[in-house]
C-alpha cells in the first residue's frame, strides 16, 4: 500500500469550561444573546498547568495509544499553534522527548495564525511522499488569547489535536491537499503584545470566507468531486456561524457539517480547531467515507485536504484513547475569577 | 437667480467595500454621473465634493483635488472644493454646486459625496460619527448619536405616545424598499419581530433602528437650464434649496423632538419652489434612526406633529401610499455613507422622477424633496425636485 495518510489521531481537550453569561455578567453584556450569536454557550479553559506543549502532549500520547509503531521511527514534528510557551525554543522538542521520538529528527514549530497545525500535517505528508522520514507527526493546538472584554473573549479557547502520517496502515488516505494564501491582515498579534487584534466584519467576507472558500473549490476541482461526493465536511470553525454559512455557500449540508462542529462545546480551539474536527468525525467514520477538511488562519491562507477512510479504520483502535466527544463531556465548570487567575489576567508577587 | 437642473447621475454600490479604495469609490460614482450627463472634461466649470470625515475615516484629508484627479481631471485644473456638514456634507455640497449655477458664476457642475466607513472598526467609526455632536458638552460626556436620538425617541414616545411597534414598522419599511434596489447595502426584507428583538443599542434604539456603517459613494451633474440642450443628459430641475442650521448640542433646542433646522430649510425650499408640502410626491428623508424619520416627516409638513409615528400604519409612507418615503431604502437599509447621503438621495430622487427606479417606482411621481441632515439637526438641508 502506497498511500499516504493519517495512521494514527489523538486529541487533547482541558476539562475547565466558562459559560458565555459567566463572562458577559464581568461586562454587563448579554450572555444569551453573545452565546446564541457565536453559537458558543461555553468554552474550554486551559488550567494553570496546561498549556500549547502538555496539550500536544497528551495528543500525540493518546495517537501514539491508539497505533503500534515505534516512536523512534517518527522523523518529523511539526507543532503548528499562536500560543507557544516559548516566543525563541520549540515546543516541538519538549513533545520530541516526551515521546520518546528524539534525536533523529526534524523539529520545526510553526505559525499561520489557526492554520498551523494543518500546515504542519502537510509537511508530514511531504516528507514521508518524498521518502524522508517513515512516520510524521503533526499537531495544532492552542490555549488561545483574548483581551478582557473584547468579543474574543467569548471564542478563544484551548485545546489541540495530533495526527501521525505514514504510509503504512493508514486509517485515512489524504488523497488531494490544496492551499490558498493571500496576505490579507485580519487578525494579528505584533511582538510582546499579549493579545491579539482584529479587524471587526473585515475578519468574514474577504478573509475567512474567501479563503475558505477557494480553497475548497480548487481542491475539489482537483480531487474532481462535488459536495455530494462527501459524507463529512469540516472548516475552521471561529464561532459556529461561520462554518454553517461556509457550508452554505458550498453547498454541503448540515448534516455533513455537524458531526465535525465542535466549537459550539469547547469554543475556538484555533490551530486545533479544524484537526479537533477532523478527529472527532475519524471517531466515528467507517471505511469509505470521504471528507473534506479546509482550516483557516487569519493573515491569511486555508489548507485543504480531501481524504477517504479505509478499510483499516475498522480495525483501528481508537478506544485506546478518549474520542474528542469523551473529552468533550468530562468538563468542570468555573468562576470568571478563577478563569482570571488561569489565564494570567491577575497580578500578584 | 439662474434654474438648475441634474442631467446626470451615478452611484457606486452601498455596503462593506473591501476591495475598493476611497479613490476608486469617487471615481466610479463621478464617471457614471458624468457618463449619464453627457458632458465632457471640458465642460465641467466646477467640481465639489461633500466627506464628513475622510481623514479620521481613510486618513485622507484634502478631498476636493483628490476626487478632481481620480476622476481624470488634474490637466484641466477644475477648480474643486470640498464641504463638510456631518451627515448633511453631501447635500452641503450639492448645494454650493447649486449656488454656483443659480448666481451665474457657472454652467456646469459636479457634485460628489463619498465617505469609506469600514476601514476603521466599528467603536472607531462611531467615535468619530460623535465628532459632528458637540464635543464639549455631548461626547465628552460619553454621549454618541445612538444615544441623542434614543432621547429624541423617549421624549417623542412620552409627549405624543410613540411606540416601540411605531418605530419598528419604519424600519419594516425601509427594509421592504431597500430589497428593490440593487444598490442597497441590505436587500432583503425583515420582520417587524426581528426588528423589535434585535440586539439593544440605546433604549429604545435597537440594532434595527439605527443605519449601518457604509462605504460608497455618489455623484450628480448639475447643470444650468438654460444650457441643458447641449447635452443628452435627461434633465430634472431642482426648482428649492433650502439651509439651515441649529444648536450643535442636543440639549440645547427649543424641542427636542422638533428638528427646527428640517423646518426652517424646509420652509425656504417650499417658499423658492412655491409648493406646500402635500404638493411632494415622494420624499427621502434622513433616517439614520428611525425615530429620525418620523421626526423628519412632522418638521417637513407631511403629517402633523405628533402624528409621525403612525404614518407607516396609515399607510401615508409606504410605497404605495399618498407620500412614498425612501424609497431608496433610506439611509437604514440602502446604508449611510455619510458624507455620500444627501448625493445618493438627489440621485433616487432624479431616477423616481426620471421614471428609471424599476420595482420601487412610484407611478406619476413629478415632485420629489430630498431631506439631509447632520448631526442631532445642527445642520439640516432641503432640496425640492422637478421632472422635466
Amino acid at each position: 500500500m502506497t498511500d499516504i495518510g493519517i495512521v494514527s489521531y489523538g486529541g487533547s481537550i482541558p476539562r475547565l469550561r466558562i459559560k458565555a453569561e459567566e463572562l458577559a455578567d464581568v461586562w454587563g453584556k448579554d450572555g444569551k444573546r453573545i452565546a446564541k450569536g457565536l453559537g458558543i454557550p461555553e468554552k474550554s479553559v486551559p488550567s494553570i498547568d496546561q498549556d500549547t506543549a502538555t496539550i500536544s502532549v497528551e495528543a500525540a500520547r493518546n495517537a501514539l495509544k491508539r497505533c503500534h509503531i515505534n516512536p523512534q521511527d517518527i522523523g518529523s514534528i511539526y507543532i503548528g499553534s499562536e500560543s507557544h510557551p516559548y516566543a525563541v525554543k520549540p515546543t516541538g522538542t519538549i513533545v520530541g522527548e516526551a515521546i520518546g521520538a528524539t534525536p533523529d529528527l526534524m523539529v520545526a514549530d510553526y505559525e499561520f495564525a489557526c492554520k498551523a497545525g494543518t500546515a504542519g500535517v502537510q509537511n508530514c505528508f511531504s516528507n514521508v511522499k518524498a521518502g524522508l522520514i517513515k512516520y510524521g507527526l503533526a499537531i495544532g493546538a492552542d490555549t488561545a488569547q483574548a483581551a478582557p472584554g473584547d468579543a474574543l473573549e467569548f471564542s478563544a479557547a484551548a485545546g489541540g489535536a495530533a495526527f501521525i502520517i505514514g504510509n503504512e496502515k493508514v486509517i485515512a488516505t489524504i488523497n488531494h491537499t490544496y492551499s490558498y494564501a493571500t496576505d490579507t491582515p485580519d487578525f494579528w498579534r505584533r511582538a510582546e503584545q499579549k493579545y491579539p487584534r482584529h479587524g471587526g466584519r473585515f475578519t468574514g467576507e474577504p478573509a475567512y470566507f474567501k479563503h475558505v472558500t477557494n480553497a475548497s473549490k480548487n481542491l475539489m476541482e482537483k480531487a474532481g468531486t462535488t459536495p455530494k461526493d462527501y459524507d463529512y465536511a469540516v472548516f475552521h470553525q471561529p464561532n459556529a456561524k461561520f462554518p454553517l454559512k461556509e457550508a452554505k455557500i458550498l453547498g454541503f449540508t448540515k448534516e455533513q457539517i455537524k458531526p465535525g462542529l465542535k466549537v459550539s462545546y469547547i469554543g475556538n480551539t484555533y490551530s486545533g480547531a479544524s484537526l479537533i474536527g477532523l478527529a472527532g468525525v475519524l471517531d466515528i467514520a467507517k471505511p469509505g467515507d470521504r471528507i473534506l477538511v479546509t482550516s483557516y488562519g487569519s493573515g491569511a491562507g486555508s489548507d485543504s485536504f480531501d481524504i477517504t477512510a479505509t478499510d483499516e479504520i475498522s480495525k483501528y483502535e481508537r478506544d485506546k484513547a478518549p474520542l474528542i466527544d469523551d473529552m468533550i463531556n468530562d468538563k468542570q465548570y468555573i468562576s470568571y475569577g478563577v478563569y482570571a487567575k488561569y489565564t494570567d489576567l491577575l497580578y500578584w508577587e | 437667480m439662474r434654474d438648475v437642473a441634474v442631467i446626470g447621475i451615478g452611484l457606486t454600490k452601498f455596503g462593506e467595500l473591501w476591495d475598493q479604495s476611497f479613490r476608486q469609490l469617487t471615481a466610479e460614482a463621478g464617471s457614471k454621473a458624468i457618463l449619464d450627463s453627457g458632458v465632457g472634461g471640458k465642460d465641467i466649470d466646477a467640481m465639489y465634493v461633500g466627506s464628513m470625515s475622510s481623514g479620521r475615516f481613510v486618513g485622507q484629508e484634502h478631498v476636493g483635488a483628490l476626487v478632481a484627479d481620480a476622476s481624470g481631471f488634474s490637466h484641466l485644473h477644475i477648480p474643486s472644493t470640498r464641504v463638510e456638514g456631518a451627515c448633511a456634507s453631501g447635500s452641503l455640497a450639492l448645494r454650493e454646486g447649486y449656488l454656483s449655477i443659480a448666481s451665474g458664476v457657472n454652467d456646469v457642475a459636479v457634485i460628489g459625496g463619498i465617505e469609506k466607513m469600514n476601514d476603521v472598526g466599528g467603536s472607531a467609526a462611531t467615535e468619530t460619527l460623535a465628532t459632528a455632536a458637540d464635543q464639549e458638552w455631548e461626547a465628552f460626556f460619553g454621549v454618541t448619536f445612538p444615544g441623542l436620538y434614543a432621547m429624541i425617541a423617549k421624549r417623542h414616545m412620552h409627549e405624543f405616545g410613540t411606540t416601540k411597534e411605531d418605530l419598528a414598522r419604519v424600519a419594516v419599511k425601509n427594509h421592504q424598499n431597500g430589497a428593490k434596489n440593487p444598490f442597497a447595502q441590505y436587500q432583503k426584507e425583515i420582520s417587524m419581530n426581528t426588528a423589535l428583538n434585535a440586539t439593544p443599542v440605546a433604549e429604545p434604539l435597537g440594532l434595527m433602528d439605527c443605519s449601518p456603517v457604509t462605504d460608497g459613494a455618489a455623484a450628480v451633474v448639475l447643470c444650468a437650464a438654460d444650457r441643458i440642450g447641449d447635452f443628452s443628459g435627461k434633465p430634472v430641475k431642482i426648482i428649492g434649496s433650502g439651509q439651515a442650521s441649529d444648536t450643535l448640542s442636543l440639549h440645547g433646542r427649543r424641542d427636542i423632538t422638533t428638528l427646527d433646522a428640517s423646518v426652517h430649510a424646509g420652509k425656504m425650499a417650499y417658499e423658492q419652489a412655491h409648493l406646500k408640502p402635500s404638493d411632494i410626491n415622494i420624499a427621502e428623508v434622513h433616517d439614520c434612526f428611525t425615530i429620525a424619520e418620523i421626526c423628519a416627516i412632522e418638521d417637513l409638513g407631511f403629517v402633523k406633529k405628533g402624528e409621525g409615528g403612525k404614518a407607516v400604519e396609515n399607510k401615508i409612507t409606504t410605497i404605495d401610499g399618498s407620500l412614498p418615503v425612501n424609497t431608496s431604502g433610506g439611509l437604514k437599509s440602502k446604508g449611510h455613507p455619510v458624507g455620500a447621503t444627501g448625493v445618493a438621495q438627489i440621485v433616487e430622487i432624479t431616477k423616481q422622477l426620471r421614471g428609471e427606479a424599476d420595482k420601487r417606482q412610484v407611478k406619476d411621481a413629478r415632485i420629489g424633496l430630498a431631506h439631509n441632515v447632520g448631526g442631532s439637526g445642527a445642520t439640516c438641508v432641503v432640496h425640492i425636485l422637478e421632472g422635466m
